[in-house]
């Protein structure tokens, strides 16, 4: 049986559907780290089967729109004194501005590079998102974040 | 209040903003030299990044005949353009000079970025395959010259309609107005999107039917929509053999159509529609052109107030 200690201070990046913990974690630049960081994948889960889960022993600032965009099912629990003090639950944000690229090789944004990538959500049970100038519709498991 | 607003979308306007754009229209149709001056002094520029000499004539005469004067480029090889400048910079420059800017552009979404940075009014004269709201203008003044209304119409939109931006938004700004029903006419591989018929037809309750050939329902139509077919827009040579007559309208078909039925095209046709159909009174597509120019002069003069 494979244990991780638990963290005393803290964030716990849980739900990550499995294969997308790697994601988060470079997305973080977590290999960089200099404090204690532990990735675990393929935890059995009763809500998705099989998960990531990232542990990590500091407090950092994580941009919870992106981390939404990667995965909105994740959830995110802030540990102080080995306890849970807050729980943040991710959703879709109703505006993206330059995480997403449009991939439409018409729009304007692919030969005008001043220009912001500015997305609007139009189906949150699909992840669809709109480009603001060329209307182009794209999923966010397409898109790239 | 339009003064100094952008027309980017058929949508940035409001029904009644619509109808306010039309009205004046309908008073410059009746007494053109009333308004020969109505914009003296005042300067638009056409920013053309790609060619257009119908609808850059359109916009020019308009300008001219309301006494303003026009500048601008139809090559943006021979301007700044060429050197690299960007569309945002461009704008800025020109609102230094000109009261009143038209851009067309072949990248989708090009005038909503000069719209960001523009001082001065812009009205998209068609970007890519993405939207042309000044020929939907164009469009609903002409259904309501010919039938005096906006509402209670059934509409048959023929052709591409997967492709044809033209399609699109005049199925979005006649669902604004009551009870209008549409019939969408076309090969199964060129139907209308899904996002036309679930986020507007479907959402609105609107009656709607698809079908692939007009013959099934010309009798039922009061306007006839004409857009072009091409022969590469069909997946197999098969389905185009059997198809490509029910896409071209003659008087055959014609004939079974209403007394008072119109037709419309955006224009330029290829062959969707037979030229013996030009004489018959319900071919309006010329007169269409005409309005173009008409609402485009509303258009201007409100945008300037
Ligand atoms: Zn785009």
């Amino acid at each position: 049986m494979l244990t991780i200690n638990s963290i005393k201070k803290g964030i716990v990046i849980d739900h990550i559907k499995a294969g997308c913990g790697i994601k988060i974690f470079n997305y973080l630049n977590l290999d960089k780290a200099d404090f204690r960081v532990a990735l675990i994948m393929n935890v059995e889960s009763q809500k998705l089967g099989k998960k990531d889960i990232i542990k990590i022993e500091n407090v950092i600032d994580l941009d919870y729109t992106v981390l939404g965009l990667i995965d909105p099912n994740i959830t995110i629990d802030i540990i102080e004194d080995e306890k849970i003090k807050n729980k943040i639950k991710l959703k879709l944000p109703s505006k993206v501005v330059d995480v997403i690229k449009c991939k439409n090789p018409r729009c304007i944004t692919s030969i005008e590079k001043y220009v912001q990538n500015v997305f609007y959500l139009v189906d949150e049970a699909k992840g669809e998102y709109r480009c603001q100038y060329c209307d182009e519709v794209h999923r966010l498991e397409e898109a790239k974040v | 209040m339009l003064k100094g607003r952008h027309l980017i979308d058929p949508m940035d306007f409001s029904v009644e903003e619509i109808d306010s754009i039309l009205d004046l229209a309908d008073k410059i149709v009746e007494n053109p030299e009333k308004y020969a001056h109505a914009c003296d002094g005042k300067l638009m520029a056409t920013l053309f990044y790609e060619p257009s000499t119908r609808t850059r004539f359109s916009f020019e005469a308009a300008m001219l005949r309301l006494g303003g004067k026009v500048i601008g480029f139809s090559e943006p090889n021979s301007s700044s353009v060429a050197k690299g400048e960007s569309v945002a910079d461009t704008i800025r420059t020109i609102s230094c000079y000109a009261d009143i800017a038209v851009m067309r552009h072949p990248k989708e979404g090009a005038p909503k970025v000069a719209s960001l940075y523009s001082e001065i009014p812009l009205i998209n004269a068609g970007d890519g395959g993405h939207q042309h709201p000044t020929q939907t203008l164009t469009d609903l003044l002409t259904i309501r010259s010919v039938k005096k209304t906006l509402s209670n119409l059934t509409i048959g939109l023929c052709g591409d309609l997967k492709f044809g931006r033209t399609v699109h938004s005049l199925i979005k700004s006649m669902s604004r107005y009551e009870n209008n029903k549409f019939l969408l006419i076309s090969p199964k591989e060129l139907k209308v999107p899904d996002y036309i018929r679930k986020e507007v037809l479907e959402k609105k309750n609107i009656e709607f039917k698809e079908v692939e050939r007009i013959e099934e329902v010309i009798d039922t139509l009061d306007i006839l929509y004409v857009t072009r077919v091409q022969r590469e827009r069909f997946f197999n040579e098969e389905d185009y053999v059997r198809l490509k007559d029910s896409y071209i309208l003659d008087m055959k078909k014609m004939k079974m159509a209403k007394e008072d039925m119109i037709v419309m095209h955006p224009l330029p046709r290829v062959n969707e529609i037979a030229y013996e159909v030009d004489s018959d009174k319900r071919a309006y597509y010329f007169k269409q052109a005409k309005y173009g120019m008409f609402v485009r002069m509303a258009l201007i003069m409100k945008l300037l107030g």
